[in-house]
């Protein structure tokens, strides 16, 4: 009996589901949230009123047809679902979950992960108080809950997140004081071509949402200090694009610098990585369709960052690559036809990634109080003093400086702590190695370990 | 600024507000939150944070809310710790922000 299993029920892990059933196989889909759909489409809980239009603008018809074709698998019991389950680990043919009723085993041998992406942090001083999120953060907290994190909020970084959340948190009623982007406009018009000759619309899309934002919103910004009192933050110190320095007052900052894409389980699974220059962090090797390894195959923003319908369209993809391999007959035509959407989108996420660079200058130059690991306070001067010790390798700065080994597991410090360290070694990031995956990836108690209740069936 | 004053929320509504009351305790103190909040939200809503930094002297409000920043963890006066900004609030929920006595490996 085949047994696949999908890590992930966002707009990939979705898609994968539904190709795979459709060929007749009963995938296992294990997703971390309460109801499918991901980040992007996050859905609210049951009982919350706001149209899709109001939660999801202009993607409001492709979120309920996501939405629509999930809920239909699990009615008709097409897959075995697990929401609210995390896989801790991965083994020999089983992946270690955490879910409501404890710690279990599931077996697989063919293997879809549809894991997404997080936010990816650059540090700014003082951004270890409480009353600083991420981007997404912010974004969550508006349509999964209704609410926005503070009164007064600054919201900084760069790439298309920065622009929509904004947006939407001004359509909400929030007061936004500010849109702090640190990507030139050089940058951006220069990206931004690359972006509209792949996707003229979507871009034209995103320049109305920015012309709403009107002069809350400025470019080529230089992010200096969070300043707070005890309680958190109450003012933004940032310098415009001709090297003022600016003050603006807020309760609340949100950053992010585009995404991160979330690798934990690709590398616990044995995927290979290459740096990425477009996108300035490791990435999974795959072939086009997503395979990354015997039985391995990665889809969504967790295998390249091409966003939601790149995500769509990847978790077909990789699932038809799954059922090729498995000896059923797949539809070669749609294939191609998705190969091509999957190419188109690509181009289009090296424009954003062009436009929206990762702040590189920013980093290198951060004082060295400032705090790198905000799960456990290490500074940058902690980090640069620990590399006469360690040499210029990540997982050896890690193990001697903590940076990386807080219960972020290094989501949120990796990217910043590979660029201090290659400033200090006068080297490229891609030179300080790559942190290597630890399971478990999520916290878990040893009692529940202990008491595990596998179901090796 | 108003979100910085200890004795009021965080987080602002700005919609789903007619949902149901849920009642729960945060440090001992009765407070509501509504139905469909998670812990985070419903703590924030009527504090400024849900508890103190164990490396500095800084607190918590959580930081990514999709669970992957491990920020927002709270303690319960009975049962396991929970995460707060993937924990719905339930009725009559107990929560700390700092240990219960005799929790295994209490920081303070
Ligand atoms: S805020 Fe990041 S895990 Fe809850």
């Amino acid at each position: 009996m085949t047994h696949v299993l999908i890590v992930g029920a966002g707009p990939a892990g979705i898609r994968a589901a539904e190709t795979l059933v459709a060929a007749g196989l009963c995938p296992t889909v294990v997703d971390e949230g309460s109801r499918a759909g991901g980040q992007i489409y996050r859905r609210p809980p049951e009982g919350f009123a706001r149209p899709p239009r109001t939660l999801y603008g202009s993607e409001a018809d492709k979120a309920t047809r996501l939405h629509d074709v999930f809920d239909g698998l699990v009615r008709d019991r097409r897959i075995a679902y697990h929401p609210e389950t995390s896989v801790l680990g991965l083994h020999d043919g089983l992946a270690q979950v955490l879910g409501p009723a404890g710690v279990t085993s599931l077996p697989y041998d063919h293997l879809i992960i549809a894991t997404g992406a997080t936010d990816r942090l650059a540090p700014v001083p003082g951004w270890q108080v409480a009353g600083v999120y991420s981007l997404g953060a912010a974004q969550i907290a508006l349509k999964a809950q209704g609410v926005a994190l503070g009164r007064r909020l600054v919201l900084a970084g760069s790439g298309p997140l920065l622009t929509l959340v904004a947006a939407q948190l001004l359509d909400a009623g929030a007061e936004v004081a500010a849109v702090l982007d640190t990507a030139p406009w050089h940058a951006q018009l220069w990206g931004g071509m690359r972006m509209a000759l792949a996707r003229p619309f979507v871009t034209l899309r995103g320049l109305r949402l920015r012309a709403r934002l009107g002069s809350h919103y400025r470019a080529g910004v230089t992010l200096t200090a969070i300043e707070s009192d005890g309680t958190g933050p109450n003012a933004i110190i940032w310098r415009d694009a001709r090297g003022r320095v600016q003050r603006t007052e807020c309760d609340t900052v949100a950053l992010g610098w585009h995404l991160r894409a979330e690798t934990v389980l690709a590398d616990l699974a044995g995927a290979r990585f290459a740096w990425s220059d477009t996108w300035a962090q490791w990435l999974p090797e795959t072939d086009e369709t997503g395979r990354a390894g015997a039985g391995l195959y990665l889809a969504g923003d967790g295998m390249s960052l091409r966003g939601a319908d790149g995500a769509e369209i990847g978790g077909r993809l990789a699932a038809r690559a799954c059922l090729a391999d498995l000896g059923y007959p797949t539809d070669t035509v749609a294939q191609r036809h998705d190969l091509r959407r999957a190419r188109r989108m690509h181009r289009f996420a090296k424009g954003v990634a062009k436009a929206f660079p990762w702040p590189s200058h920013m980093v290198r130059a951060l004082p060295d109080d400032t705090v790198l690991c905000r799960c456990e306070g290490i500074t940058a001067s902690e980090l640069r003093a620990a590399l006469h010790m360690s040499g210029c390798e990540a997982n050896r700065a890690k193990s001697l400086s903590r940076v990386g080994m807080g219960r972020c597991q290094g989501r949120y410090c990796q990217a910043a702590g590979s660029e201090v360290m290659a400033a200090a070694c006068g080297a490229h990031p891609a030179q300080m190695g790559r942190l290597r995956a630890q399971p478990p990836t999520r916290p878990v108690t040893l009692a529940a370990l202990a008491a595990r209740t596998d179901t090796q069936d | 600024m108003r979100g910085n004053d200890p004795r009021t929320g965080r987080v602002q509504r700005l919609a789903e507000l007619g949902r149901a009351n849920l009642a729960f305790e945060f440090d001992g103190r009765a407070v509501s939150g509504l139905a469909g909040d998670t812990v985070l939200t419903a703590v924030l809503a009527t504090f400024p944070d849900l508890r103190a930094a164990e490396f500095g002297p800084e607190r918590r409000a959580g930081f990514c809310l999709m669970g992957a920043c491990q920020d927002c963890w709270l303690w319960q006066e009975d049962g396991p710790r929970v995460r707060a900004c993937s924990t719905p609030l339930r009725t009559g929920m107990r929560l700390r922000s700092t240990p219960p006595d005799g929790w295994p490996g209490a920081l303070q």
